[in-house]
């Protein structure tokens, strides 16, 4: 019991110290970092709560790819440490009020969430006992038989990020040269290969 | 308080969406803090959506919440290689820069 | 026959204002003047068929106005009073026509001015054949619309201008007072039509007015309302300012309308309407004590004018002055009588000095004319004819004298014999008037015609007689002065009075000063005469014998000189107290209320809204992302709210 709680705090204070750290921080490549410790720090959360299969996806995907991905970008643009403008103080105060209200309203309705005695057999697919069966397993004896579609679905959707990607940024640069297989393969002997008779003691 | 709940949890995710709410539109740095605090929204929306699959004992939510994560892993790449291109166009990502559509 | 009177000059206005420019100069001048001409021979035929012969009549034309109570028709009344009016004006507008052939003779607009002038004379001839006092009024306002017209008939000039205006509104003044009162008789009377009234004036004698909670006797408040009207149209006293100005229109239209028609409409109305003001006594006196006083006052300003026409414009408004207290003491056949012979030679006045002024080249002021008697003898005799008619010569007791004689002799007469307290002020007040007339009159004659020419070379060599068509008709004017009043006096204010007037005029029994100016003693015959002899001999003094005098005299008294000179400031005092205040309304609600509030509020007021409210709407655009993510935040914020209140 103590150890869930002290785990749960701990985990629970550094992902939202992380989180303002990633908004505060004047180095772009830190906050990326700090973005990377509050994924860590909600994978642990998850673990908390018994979805551990998702918690190790969201490490392999969200820090793994998608972070890294930031990194890259990050690394490449040409961004200079800015020095906090002046109009963060200005506006600072308003979006601050109108975040705290937010919150306020958040806490106030998540705290006061009271659940039926019957929400557990209302469920759509009842989670199995953890000690027949892994929480991995539970999900996938979902996704593939109740929601394949969505699941290809999803696949799909990941198909098209990757090539609008690949549309958007691809240029091509005059004078570079690259392979083009399609005239390696075409070549034909007659024009790659010129066979000179050569005397000896004369060269080419 | 020892006792960790729903409402724990609840307010995690409260707080982290707010944070990235904040980053959203208390930034005046550059557009590459708008798209992180876009993901740390979405973090505080998957622990929203597992805390409830947990607590509720419907593994919905978990399902939910990976094809919101597939869902988000797109969307960062789409919106990493706009920022790319239009860095490449403009030259920079300050995002005082980007007012072209002043009425 | 009586219709044709009125109409034709109409016809001849019409012609002439609509397609003179079709038929010339020449066509318009002649077609205008034959038909005032026989409208001038009907208007005679028609004296001796209703004067003469006793034969009043009312000829109805058409239906006008039939509303509830009110009802009243296009209709001539004719009787002594309107033949004795139609006379006048039409033999004074034919001399008038004619004379303008000459006079007006270079001018660009000839069609235009004979138009205005016969259109005049159809207003004046529909006022003194008005058959109630709607078409009265109706030709009251048309006379003054034709004054206007005329007065500025020289647009070009600013001067004209200002004073049409002047003459318009000054006469509104009046005209206000003149429709007040019709109201109250129609309140009264319940009819506007004349006869009726005057078959119920005596009813009405008693009868009361609430206003205010106040009572008034209905009968003085009306003819006091009526009188205004009257004191706006002939130039009395407080509204007189506008006639010395009317100068400024062509000499013709000073003859026509401001000798002998249009200020006379107002001694006329007054007649007219003589069985309601001899109801309020209160009434007549104040018909008096203004008549009197503007006689002397007007008399005095003439003392010291150097314009010529000036001097006998003056001169009207004071025998205007004569004619109303004649009124006052319910002389009324007097006032008539005087009107008559007045129009002839103050027109003749007029006309001769419109000669003077042509034959000088277009110069009125005096002290640059004398010594033109040698030059000009023809209007030096004719301006000396009309001059004795307005002093009043003649012989006492007989038929010698010319026409001003017996005409202003009687008027005095009868003022002294009233035997009432503003009688005696009015006969006072005319003997001195009468003094100053002679004066100024001779002072006239003296200064164009006698001494040494003091205008320049090139003017004295111009100098030559008018042509004949302007001095033929001048001729009958003389006549007219000269004849005018040994001939009527019997029939006017003699013992034929009773039958010659009929029904026209009505004097209460009560009021004897006609009959008893026949009675009066013989000094007071013999005064006027006296006046007149000092009046002739002190300017002969002054301005042949000793011609520095009046520079030194000038000098001496120079408050009162300047007194006179500058018109009793009236017309100072007028700017200081109305025109000034009315410019200063008019600029603060032109400026404040119409362009701060009403432009302001309204259209620059929208405008200018709609463009600020714009640009605060367009700074909402800002092109820049997380502005808009986060009024759409603010949004979602307002809505969760929103619903927690009302469902929580």
């Amino acid at each position: 019991m103590i150890i869930q709680a002290l785990a749960f705090y701990l985990f629970a204070f550094v992902a939202v110290a992380a989180g303002v750290l990633v908004i505060a921080s004047r180095n772009p490549v830190h906050s990326v970092l700090f973005l990377i410790l509050a994924f860590f720090n909600g994978a642990g959360l998850f673990v908390l709560m018994g979805a551990e299969f998702l918690a190790m996806i969201l490490v392999i995907v969200y820090v793994g790819a998608v972070a890294v991905l930031f990194l890259f970008v990050v690394m490449m643009l040409d961004i200079n440490f800015v020095e906090l403008r002046a109009g963060f103080a200005q506006y600072l105060p308003m979006g601050g009020l109108i975040g705290l209200i937010l919150l306020a309203e958040l806490l106030v309705v998540g705290s006061g969430w009271v659940v039926l005695p019957q929400a557990g057999t209302v469920a759509a697919a009842p989670i199995p006992p953890v000690d027949q069966v892994t929480n991995t397993e539970a999900i996938g004896r979902l996704i593939y038989t109740k929601y394949i579609y969505l699941f290809q679905a999803a696949g799909l959707v990941l198909l098209v990020a990757m090539v609008g990607a690949i549309v958007l940024t691809l240029r091509s640069r005059a004078g570079v040269r690259k392979q083009r297989i399609g005239d390696q393969l075409a070549r034909r002997p007659d024009e790659a290969i010129e066979i000179v008779k050569v005397t000896t003691g004369s060269g080419i | 308080m020892l006792e960790i709940g729903l409402s724990h949890y609840l307010t995690v995710a409260a707080i982290l969406f707010t944070l990235g709410l904040f980053g959203i539109f208390l930034n005046r740095k550059n557009v590459i803090i708008i798209l992180m605090s876009i993901e740390l929204m979405l973090l505080a929306v998957n622990i929203n959506l597992v805390a409830f699959s947990t607590h509720l004992g419907d593994l919905m939510g978990q399902i939910f919440a990976m094809f919101i994560l597939t869902v988000a892993a797109a969307e960062a790449a789409i919106g990493l290689a706009i920022l790319v291109v239009y860095y490449r166009n403009r030259g920079s990502i300050a995002v005082e820069d980007i007012n072209v559509m002043k009425g | 026959m009586e219709a044709a009177v009125v109409f034709l000059p109409l016809l001849g206005a019409f012609i002439a204002g609509f397609f003179g420019r079709m038929i010339g100069d020449k066509a318009s001048m002649y077609i205008t003047c034959s038909l005032l001409v026989i409208s001038a021979l009907i208007s005679c035929y028609l004296f001796v068929a209703v004067a003469l012969g006793g034969d009043p009549r009312t000829v109805v034309l058409f239906e006008w106005v039939t509303s509830g109570d009110l009802e009243f028709f296009w209709a001539l009344k004719v009787d002594t009073l309107t033949a004795v009016m139609l006379i006048v004006v039409t033999v004074v507008s034919a001399v008038v026509h004619i004379y303008s052939i000459g006079y007006m003779h270079h001018d660009d607009c000839i069609p235009r001015f004979f138009a205005y002038l016969s259109l005049f004379t159809f207003s004046m001839l529909m006022l003194v054949t008005a058959d109630n006092l709607v078409q009265l009024f109706f030709g009251w306002e048309g006379v003054g619309l034709c004054s206007y017209l005329l007065i500025g008939f020289w647009y070009k000039r600013p001067s004209a201008n200002a004073a049409a205006i002047k003459a318009f509104l000054v006469n509104r003044v009046g005209d206000i007072g003149f429709a007040l009162g019709i109201f109250a008789v129609f309140v009264l009377f319940g009819t506007v039509h004349l006869d009726t009234i005057f078959a119920a004036a005596s009813g009405k004698a008693g009868a009361t007015l609430v206003f205010l909670d106040m009572e008034f006797h209905a009968l003085t408040v009306t003819c006091l309302l009526l009188f205004i009207g009257a004191m706006g149209k002939s130039a009395q006293i407080g509204l007189h300012t506008w006639l010395p100005d009317a100068m400024e229109g062509p000499t013709p239209v000073s003859a026509l309308i401001h000798a002998a028609t249009m200020v006379t409409a107002g001694v006329f109305m007054v007649v007219r309407l003589s069985p309601l003001f001899e109801q309020s006594e209160t009434a007549l006196m104040v018909v008096t004590i203004v008549g009197a006083t503007t006689a002397f006052v007007t008399a005095t300003i003439g003392l010291t004018q150097n314009d010529i026409k000036r001097v006998i414009a003056y001169s009207t408004c004071s025998q205007l002055g004569y004619m109303f207290f004649a009124v006052g003491v319910s002389a009324y056949p007097a006032a008539i009588f005087h009107l008559m012979t007045h129009a002839f030679f103050k027109a003749l006045l007029f006309l001769g000095s419109g000669s003077v002024i042509h034959a000088m080249s277009d110069e009125q002021d005096m002290r640059k004319m004398g010594g033109l008697g040698s030059r000009i003898k023809v209007t030096y005799s004719l301006m000396l004819i009309g001059s004795v008619a307005l002093a009043g010569i003649g012989i006492p007791g007989t038929f010698i004298g010319f026409a001003g004689f017996f005409s202003k002799d009687v008027i005095l007469e009868s003022a002294f014999a009233a035997h009432s307290g503003v009688g005696t002020y009015a006969f006072w007040l005319g003997i001195a008037a009468a003094f100053m007339t002679a004066f100024y009159s001779w002072r006239l004659l003296f200064m164009t015609f006698h001494g040494e020419p003091r205008c320049d070379e090139d003017t004295l060599a111009h100098v030559h007689e008018s042509p004949r068509v302007m001095i033929w008709p001048l001729f009958l004017l003389a006549l007219g002065a000269i004849f005018s009043g040994a001939l009527g006096y019997h029939l006017f204010v003699g013992d034929g009075m009773a039958d010659f007037w009929g029904d026209s005029i009505a004097i209460l029994p009560t009021h004897t000063a006609l009959a008893d100016a026949h009675h009066v003693p013989i000094w007071v015959k013999v005064l006027p005469l006296v006046m007149v002899a000092g009046g002739i001999g002190l300017a002969y003094y002054m301005y042949i014998l000793k011609t520095d005098l009046p520079a030194i005299w000038a000098a001496k008294l120079r408050p009162a000189y300047l007194l006179s000179f500058n018109k009793w400031y009236f017309d100072e005092i007028y700017d200081r107290i109305f025109v000034r205040p009315a410019f200063y309304l008019g600029r603060g609600f032109w400026k404040s209320g119409d362009g701060a509030v009403i432009d302001g509020v309204g259209p620059d007021g929208i405008a200018e809204t709609t463009l600020r409210l714009a640009r605060r709407a367009s700074a909402l655009q800002s092109g820049y992302l997380y502005h808009y993510a986060f009024a759409m935040l603010i949004g979602v914020v307002v809505l969760v709210t929103f619903y927690f209140f009302m469902k929580g």
